[in-house]
């Protein structure tokens, strides 16, 4: 996927370079500006991001949300996903390995919906961008989404439904 | 002091970072290696990124933004943002600058947060691999569910955020 990109940005900024290098170099001054500006916000979340990861490893989630049933386990799980960013290629087989581990399709769909939609971690950015409240509600409503998605998935994936 | 401010953030996160080390040498480490790691995937993925926000903003006219995804861009314009969010790669924090220049070029609110949404949950890529991972049954209930959820969260928050906050939201854009 990376790669895509690459080539994307790279042939990109070559056809604009033939056809005005001015308006590249100001594309490229742009790009520039954007990235300064939140550069230290990102640092601050890659250091947090370590922090989190380092305390919630794969160990202790699989100890808080393995065998617990229940809505009381599935909370637990989403609060997990809330408060860690963990790349989706690492996420997804640490979730099959929990559901081998014996925790239930409604744990581990909270966790991996919060993970991927609510970041506590990531807050700091996101404020910079859209301000304190907006991010507020963003990251309420998708947490208490990801708990609907959670009995749902329950049920389909226990095959109680469909 | 500005300087201070601006990276308080950081400081703060290094100093947790040092009382982790204090506390636990092992989880001290195991943090500094994910902030590792964490920083050589931003290396390898913020450049492009902003090189196509660059690009975005200097050749894209604001009227086509606008008419293909601002006020009255309808289900073309929901469906856009879905694409482009699905489309995307890379963690969520990725996604904040690219919806500023959006927001900067006209597009709606209520697209650039079903936007955010698709960026962060229905990504091709990621989903392609849930599927592997987790099974097929797992991965499309949570996509067909998601698909309207998203589109629904982001009705609801340009709902209740008030019109001047969109409007510093917006203005808040134009810095980026």
């Amino acid at each position: 996927m990376n790669i895509v990109l690459y080539i994307a940005a790279g042939s990109l900024l070559c056809i604009s370079f033939f056809k005005d290098k001015e308006k590249t170099k100001q594309a490229l001054k742009k790009a520039w500006k954007s990235f300064e500006n939140i550069l230290p916000q990102f640092l601050g979340v890659i250091v947090l991001v370590g922090i989190m990861m380092a305390l919630f490893n794969p160990d202790f989630i699989s100890r808080i949300i393995g065998k617990e049933s229940g809505w009381w386990g599935v909370i637990i799980s989403a609060v997990v996903g809330a408060v860690t960013l963990i790349p989706g290629f690492i996420a997804f087989p640490t979730a099959a390995l929990l559901l081998e581990g014996g925790a239930g399709y409604t744990q581990i769909a909270a966790f991996v919906s919060t993970l991927m939609m609510v970041g506590i971690v990531t807050i700091p950015v996101e404020v910079k961008y859209f301000g304190k409240r907006l991010t507020l509600w963003r990251n309420v409503l998708a947490f208490i989404f990801s708990l609907l998605v959670a009995f749902i998935i329950g049920k389909v994936a226990e095959g109680i439904w469909l | 002091m500005a300087v201070i401010k601006r990276y308080l953030f950081l400081i703060i996160s290094i100093i947790a970072l040092g009382i982790l080390f204090l506390i636990n040498r092992e989880m001290g480490l195991k943090a500094l290696e994910v902030t590792g790691y964490s920083l050589k995937e931003m290396v390898l993925i913020i450049p492009p990124i902003f090189i196509l926000l660059g690009l975005l903003d200097v050749w894209v006219p604001r009227e086509t933004m606008t008419r293909f995804m601002g006020e009255g861009s309808g289900i073309k314009g929901i469906a856009l943002a879905i694409l482009l969010g699905s489309a995307a790669a890379g963690p969520l924090y990725g996604a904040f600058p690219v919806a500023a220049v959006f927001m900067k070029k006209g597009v709606k609110f209520s697209n650039v947060l079903i936007f955010l949404g698709a960026w962060s949950t229905t990504k091709i890529p990621m989903f392609l691999f849930e599927m592997a991972s987790l099974g097929v049954r797992f991965a499309v209930t949570r996509l067909v569910i998601d698909i309207p959820g998203i589109i629904l969260i982001g009705f609801i928050l340009s709902k209740i955020v008030s019109k001047e906050t969109v409007k510093e939201i917006y203005a808040n854009a134009e810095k980026f």
